[in-house]
C-alpha cells in the first residue's frame, strides 16, 4: 500500500504550500506591496482594518468570496473558467522543488527532483498559458490585447530567464535545486559573489550580471512593473483579468504573487546561497549592526516628520538586530535566513515595481533581445571558459 | 501492473483531446487541446524514466510552441470565431487510408518480437546528453545549429522586407 501513502504525503503537502502561497503570499505579500507603495508615494497604506491595518486582506478576501460570478455574453464559458485555475495551479506547482531549509539532516523540500530548475521554469512557463485563454475566453478587446501582449513578452524573456537558470546549472553541476544549494555551502560563498575554488572571488563579476539578467527576465515574466504591459492599468482597464469578478479575480492575484514570490525564491536559491547563513567574522556583524543604528540615528534626526523615515527605521532594526544576534554567536534556524532572504529580495522587486515607470513595447522587446540575451549568451560563455581554465 | 494502469490513463489523456484537436469546430479550442495531449506524452516520458526530456516537452511544446500557436491564430484576421470545418469531401478516401495504416501498424506491432534486455535503463541525465551532443552527434548538433541560424536570420529579413 505504497501508493496509497505517498497520495497521502501528496495531499498532505500540497495543502502546506497551498496555505503558504494562501497566507504568506498573497495575504502578506499583498499587505506589504499596499504598505510599501504607501510608503514611497508618502501615504499611509492600509491603516483601519486591525492594527497597522494588517488584516485588510482578510477583509478584502471576505469581499471577494460573497462577490457574484459573473460571466460575460458570448464568452467562452468552459475556457473562461478553466483560466484562473491553470494559473493558480501553475504558480502552486512552481514550489514543489524550493527548498525552505533544513531540520536536523533532513531538506525541507516537497520533492528534490533531479531536474529541479528546468522543472521550475517549465511549470512557470504554464502561467502564460492561463492569461492567453483568460484574454481570448472573455470576449474582450483589452482583454485580448493585455493577453496577446503577455504571449510576446514572454517568448521574449524566457530566454534570458532560462540564459540565468542554465548559468547557476553549470557553475553548481548540477540541475537540483538543493544540489545548487549545497554547492554553495561547499564552496563556502553565494554565486552572487564567489565561482568555485580556484576562481574565488574573481568571479563576482559574472555572478551579479547573472543574477542582473535573471532578475529582469524573471519581473518581466510575472508581469510586473517595469514590465506590465499585460495589464497596463491606464491603457488596458486591467488586461487580461478584466472581466473577472470574486475568487476567480483573488485565484489571478493568487497565482500572480505566488508566481513572484517563486521567481523570488529561485533568485535566493539560485544566487544567495538558498537556506545557509552567510558567514562574517563577529567584528564585522558588529560594525554592520553599528550601521544600521547610526543610519537609523542619521534619519531620526534629519528627517523626522517625513513619513518616509518608517520603513527605513523598521529595516534598520531588523538589520541591527540580526547582526547583533549573529555577531555573539547565535544561530538562527535555516528557514528564517531562507525567509529573510526571500523578503529582502520581494522588498526589493516591490521597491522598483513602485519607483520605475512602464517600458513602451519596443524598449521591452529591445532590452530582450539587444542587452540581455546577448549579455545573457557571452556571460554563459566567459565562465564556462574559466571555470574550464580553472580545472573545472 | 500498477505501471499498466498508469500507462492506460496516461494514453486516454494523451488520445482523448488529440481526437478534439482534429474534430472540434472552435480553432482555439482545437490549438489548446494540444496542451493536455502534450502532457500525457510527458507523463509517459517519466513512465520510461526520461525526466530530463520530460522537463524539456513541458518547456518547449506546452510552454512556447502552443503559445506561439494561439499568438498566430489570435492575431490572424478572422481567425477567431469562425465556424471551422476539419474535414472536405475526400473523408471518405482518408478514412480507407487510415484504416490500412492502422492495419499495418498492428501487424508490425503483433509480429515483432520485443526483446527485453536486462538490467536498468541508462541514465537519462543533462550530463550524458550534454555528452552524447558533444562527442558522438557534436555533427549533426552543429548542423542543427546551422539551419536554425538560417531560418532565424530567414525571419529577420522577412519581417524587413516591408521598410
Amino acid at each position: 500500500m505504497s501508493w496509497a501513502l505517498e497520495l497521502l504525503k501528496a495531499i498532505g503537502l500540497t495543502l502546506v504550500i497551498f496555505t503558504f502561497l494562501a497566507v504568506v503570499t498573497a495575504m502578506i505579500g499583498v499587505y506589504a506591496e499596499r504598505k510599501i507603495a504607501g510608503w514611497i508615494q508618502a501615504r499611509l497604506g492600509p491603516k483601519h482594518v486591525g492594527p497597522q491595518g494588517l488584516l485588510q486582506t482578510i477583509a478584502d478576501t471576505v469581499k471577494l468570496l460573497q462577490k457574484e460570478h459573473i460571466t460575460p455574453r458570448r464568452a467562452d464559458v468552459l475556457m473562461f473558467n478553466a483560466a484562473p485555475v491553470v494559473v493558480a495551479v501553475a504558480a502552486l506547482l512552481d514550489w514543489v522543488v524550493i527548498p525552505f531549509g533544513t531540520l536536523g539532516s533532513r531538506v525541507l523540500v516537497v520533492r528534490d527532483i533531479n531536474i529541479g530548475v528546468l522543472y521550475f521554469s517549465a511549470m512557470a512557463s504554464i502561467t502564460v498559458l492561463g492569461i492567453l485563454t483568460a484574454g481570448w475566453s472573455s470576449n474582450n478587446k483589452y482583454a485580448l490585447l493585455g493577453g496577446l501582449r503577455s504571449a510576446a513578452q514572454l517568448i521574449s524573456y524566457e530566454l534570458p530567464l532560462a540564459l540565468g537558470i542554465i548559468w547557476a546549472a553549470m557553475v553548481a553541476g548540477t540541475l537540483s535545486t538543493v544540489g545548487i544549494v549545497e554547492a554553495q555551502i561547499q564552496q563556502g560563498g553565494w554565486f552572487l559573489f564567489t565561482l568555485p575554488p580556484p576562481i574565488g572571488r574573481l568571479g563576482a563579476p559574472f555572478g551579479i550580471l547573472a543574477a542582473v539578467t535573471f532578475l529582469v527576465a524573471a519581473t518581466a515574466e510575472v508581469n510586473r512593473v517595469p514590465f506590465d504591459l499585460p495589464e497596463a492599468e491606464s491603457e488596458l482597464v486591467a488586461g487580461y483579468f478584466v472581466e473577472y469578478t470574486g475568487m476567480r479575480f483573488a485565484l489571478f492575484q493568487l497565482g500572480e504573487y505566488g508566481e513572484m514570490f517563486g521567481m523570488a525564491a529561485l533568485a535566493v536559491i539560485m544566487f544567495l546561497g538558498g537556506w545557509a547563513e552567510p558567514h562574517l567574522a563577529p567584528y564585522l556583524w558588529v560594525a554592520v549592526a553599528l550601521g544600521a543604528v547610526v543610519l537609523a540615528a542619521v534619519i531620526l534626526l534629519t528627517a523626522r516628520h517625513s513619513l518616509i523615515i518608517r520603513p527605513v527605521l523598521i529595516l534598520a532594526v531588523l538589520t541591527a538586530a540580526v547582526s547583533l544576534l549573529m555577531s555573539v554567536g547565535i544561530h538562527l534556524p535555516s528557514i528564517v535566513w531562507f525567509l529573510l532572504k526571500l523578503f529582502t529580495l520581494v522588498f526589493f522587486l516591490m521597491w522598483v515595481r513602485w519607483t520605475y515607470p512602464r517600458l513602451r513595447l519596443d524598449q521591452l522587446l529591445n532590452l530582450s533581445w539587444k542587452v540581455l540575451l546577448p549579455l545573457g549568451l557571452l556571460n554563459l560563455l566567459a565562465t564556462g571558459l574559466i571555470l574550464t581554465l580553472g580545472g573545472r | 501492473m500498477g505501471e499498466l494502469g498508469v500507462f492506460i490513463i496516461l494514453a486516454l489523456v494523451t488520445l482523448i483531446p488529440a481526437v478534439v484537436v482534429v474534430t472540434s469546430h472552435n480553432i482555439v479550442r482545437a490549438a489548446l487541446s494540444l496542451v493536455p495531449s502534450f502532457l500525457g506524452v510527458t507523463g509517459l516520458y517519466i513512465l520510461l524514466q526520461a525526466e530530463f526530456v520530460a522537463g524539456i516537452q513541458v518547456l518547449i511544446y506546452v510552454g512556447a510552441i502552443t503559445v506561439l500557436l494561439l499568438f498566430v491564430i489570435m492575431l490572424t484576421e478572422g481567425g477567431t470565431g469562425v465556424r471551422l470545418r476539419q474535414v472536405n469531401e475526400q473523408v471518405p478516401l482518408g478514412a480507407m487510408a487510415a484504416v490500412w495504416l492502422a492495419f499495418v501498424i498492428i501487424v508490425i506491432l503483433t509480429r515483432t518480437v520485443w526483446p527485453i534486455g536486462a538490467g536498468s535503463p541508462p541514465p537519462y541525465n543533462a550530463v550524458a546528453i550534454g555528452n552524447a551532443f558533444m562527442t558522438d552527434y557534436v555533427l549533426i548538433f552543429e548542423a542543427t545549429s546551422l539551419v536554425l541560424l538560417v531560418s532565424l536570420i530567414g525571419a529577420i529579413v522577412t519581417a524587413r522586407g516591408e521598410e
